[in-house]
């Protein structure tokens, strides 16, 4: 199948570690990546801080670069809860038809990298072996955005040799929030602190998720504080396949 | 200017500091929030039907308001049939000065039921000032009143405070040097000090759950029975209503009475359910009066993005789920009606003067929308109020503030894939000067500062993934699209 990979604006910038994973757990399971290379931002930041004016030729642009795609893998939950919850409002908002119904048609072909595997390529064993101790953290929009209820884990589950650790409190949000975590950094902080002190009490190595805003959050008090869990993509737990392996390939 | 704008000039971030600080103020919301939830979390779940419930509810209070005129009129009809007086108060101003000229009495005294509406019209406080004293005999709002404090939950608003700074706040204010610490002891002080009051205040203002449309009737729910003194041994009752409490029919009641007990304090029904309509002779109170208050209601109601926010029922389950106010109680939203209900709330009853930071004490998690049993959508509608802030700034500080020049130039960066892939090879130089021995950023100047406050950031990699995918894939690459 061909699919074409919506990296994210910060995971091109910032973790492309991530989108190498993804890209390598694909080929492995036969398919072909594409990437169409003017892809950007999905808008949200712009959307969710209020200046959506400024988000809708984000939108446009998503759109009119992925609508003649079939398949659209997002390796973050926050960016597809973006496009779900709020494109097509948008569309109304500016009065827009032709991208109302653009929106409408696409929007059915895009998955966040864990429910492609599982909800539209059937696929629950990667093939991955990752021996190390693992938590996993489900992200707001993954869990209340788009539902991926038990998704993530069932990948997890099926990876060689992980030692899957449940997490206290794991409906509890994060604190990052986006430019929460800016305006409101103290109170952000405070919540950090109480999600730290659960994923520390699970004595995890690895902490993971599916979206690299709540890791690089996560992480950043973890290097502050010495912690001697770390965090990585929940893809590059899925990519990695060589069994003799304990290198680990995180956000080293 | 209107008591949920008084104290606009804290924003939240700044009033939320000194309460973060305070470990004890914090166990406490944090104990009390579990507890609550907890409680929800079973008589929820034990329900087949919750989420139609919730459906109802939705669809009630959206025909209610939709329909707001119509049945505001024939509540007033049935009220005043059945023997009550009903006044209409256009703002916080006219609805004290009403109740000021119906509570003048000999006692110079007024007992009152918890009530967050005359939180909001500052009604004690106007009383005061006409040297009346209200009583509060709500438990927690006895405990607010007599501390000086402020309610910091809807439902439960001395939500702050643990048994022990109670036992001390009695002991001084009560005059009982030996009182002890446990819950018998605490609520007998209440007890006896509050029977006093019952049994010589011969007035009464209450706030309302909910009021009948259909018959003119009137709704009261609480735990203490305290309420239920108030409703029925003065001679005279004043109810204060804010005009979004309407339900239209008596039976809607069926679904609410198991929606806001299950919601509010996780109990199956309310200890005590009080209705009353008009005035009955030789039974309870011989005069009756409603106040319906708008005071901004009808403003909310304009903009059709975010009036489902007066489909509030005043739960509390928003407060108890929020992981924001978990961490700094109710006082840091400087307003009234704390949380994330307060949140939507509080700015647009101040017309978006105030409260403009409001919107933004939230990490957007949606926790509060799933439990909300009118099924609000709080996130979106916080979400619409932050774009209404950005619109409603001046036209200079829209060009000069550093957030808006940042975002500005972040959209015509993500307008290009070229200038994209400029600003990341810029940033990767920038970074430079603020990369620390450990490989990490530490500390970054400007807006930026708050996110290592408490991180430190891993700096952008060498390698983009788009140029890490051209290498790897170099025929996959697309005609540029700018």
């Amino acid at each position: 199948m061909r699919i074409a990979l919506f990296i994210t604006c910060y995971n091109d910038t910032l973790f492309p570690e991530t989108g190498i994973a993804a890209v390598r757990v694909l080929e492995r399971l036969g398919h072909t990546v594409e990437f169409p290379e003017a892809q950007t931002c999905c808008g949200q930041m712009h959307y969710n801080t209020g200046y959506q004016a400024e988000a809708l030729p984000l939108v446009r642009r998503f759109v009119h670069i992925f609508q003649n795609y079939e398949v659209i893998c997002v390796p973050s939950s926050s960016c597809v809860a973006m496009m779900r919850e709020h494109y097509e409002k948008i569309a109304i908002a500016a009065g827009d038809e032709k991208l109302q119904a653009a929106v409408v048609a696409l929007l059915p072909r895009i998955y966040e990298f864990t429910e492609l595997l599982v909800h539209r390529l059937g696929v629950e064993d990667v093939g991955a072996t990752y021996p190390h101790r693992v938590t996993y953290h489900a992200s707001c929009h993954s869990l209340r955005s788009l539902h991926v209820g038990d998704v993530p884990l069932r990948l997890l589950q099926k990876v060689r040799g992980i030692d899957l650790v449940p997490l206290e409190g794991l409906e509890q949000c994060c604190g990052f929030g986006g430019t929460f975590a800016i305006k409101n950094a103290d109170v952000s902080g405070a919540m950090l602190e109480e999600k730290l002190q659960c994923i520390q009490k699970t004595q995890a190595e690895i902490c993971t998720a599916c979206d690299n805003s709540c890791l690089m959050h996560l992480q950043g008090a973890m290097h502050r504080q010495h912690a001697s869990v770390r965090t990585v993509h929940i893809a590059q737990i899925l990519a990695n396949d060589a069994p003799s392996s304990t290198k680990l390939k995180g956000n080293l | 200017m209107a008591p949920v704008t008084e104290h606009a000039a804290q924003d939240f971030p700044t009033a939320a500091l000194p309460l973060l600080h305070n470990a004890q103020l914090r166990s406490n919301v944090r104990h009390a929030t579990d507890v609550i939830q907890g409680k929800r979390f079973r008589v929820v779940h034990e329900m087949p039907d919750w989420q139609l419930l919730r459906d109802a509810g939705q669809r009630i209070r959206q025909h209610a308001l939709e329909y707001l005129d119509g049945y505001l009129e024939q509540f007033e009809h049935h009220c005043i049939a059945a023997g009550g007086h009903v006044h209409w108060a256009r703002d916080a101003a006219e609805a004290n000065r009403i109740v000021l000229q119906l509570a003048r009495n000999e006692t110079g005294r007024v007992i009152k039921i918890k009530s967050m509406t005359t939180e909001e019209i500052g009604l004690n406080r106007a009383l005061e000032a006409a040297g009346m004293q209200p009583i509060e005999t709500d438990l927690a709002e006895l405990i607010v009143q007599l501390g000086h404090d402020k309610p910091s939950h809807i439902v439960v608003p001395a939500l702050h405070k643990n048994r022990h700074e109670i036992r001390e706040l009695f002991a001084r204010t009560m005059n009982l040097p030996e009182l002890g610490d446990r819950p018998e002891d605490l609520t007998e002080a209440a007890r006896v000090y509050l029977r006093q009051q019952f049994l010589t205040t011969p007035i009464a203002v209450s706030g309302a759950n909910f009021l009948i449309a259909e018959t003119g009737g009137v709704c009261i729910v609480e735990s203490e029975g305290n309420g239920r003194m108030c409703l029925t041994l003065p001679q005279k009752l004043i109810t204060i209503a804010g005009i979004d409490k309407i339900l239209p029919r008596f039976r809607d009641l069926e679904v609410f009475l198991q929606l806001l007990p299950r919601s509010a304090t996780g109990e199956r029904m309310n200890p005590y359910n009080s209705l009353w309509t008009g005035v009955r002779p030789g039974d309870g109170p011989q005069e009756f009066h409603v106040v319906l208050l708008d005071n901004r209601r009808t403003e909310v109601l304009r903009d059709p993005e975010s009036r489902e926010t007066l489909h509030c029922i005043r739960c509390g389950a928003c407060q108890n789920a929020c992981p924001v106010y978990r961490q700094t109680g109710g006082h840091a939203y400087n307003s009234v009606y704390a949380g994330p209900i307060g949140a939507i709330l509080s700015p647009q009853l101040a017309l978006m003067k105030s409260s403009q930071s409001l919107p933004y004490a939230s990490s957007l998690c949606g926790a509060c929308y799933e439990v909300c049993p009118v099924k609000i959508n709080i996130p979106e509608i916080l979400i619409h109020l932050r774009g209404r802030v950005v619109e409603g700034q001046p036209k200079l500080i829209r060009a000069l503030h550093p957030e808006a020049v940042a975002m500005r130039a972040m959209q015509w960066i993500f307008l290009s894939q070229t200038r994209l892939k400029l600003a990341q090879w810029l940033g990767r130089i920038a970074q430079r000067p603020f990369i620390r021995r450990s490989g990490w950023i530490e500390k970054l100047p400007g807006i930026l500062g708050g996110w290592t406050r408490t991180r430190d950031l891993r700096p952008l990699p060498e390698q983009s993934f788009r140029a890490w995918f051209q290498k790897h894939n170099p025929s996959s690459a697309e005609a540029p699209h700018d």
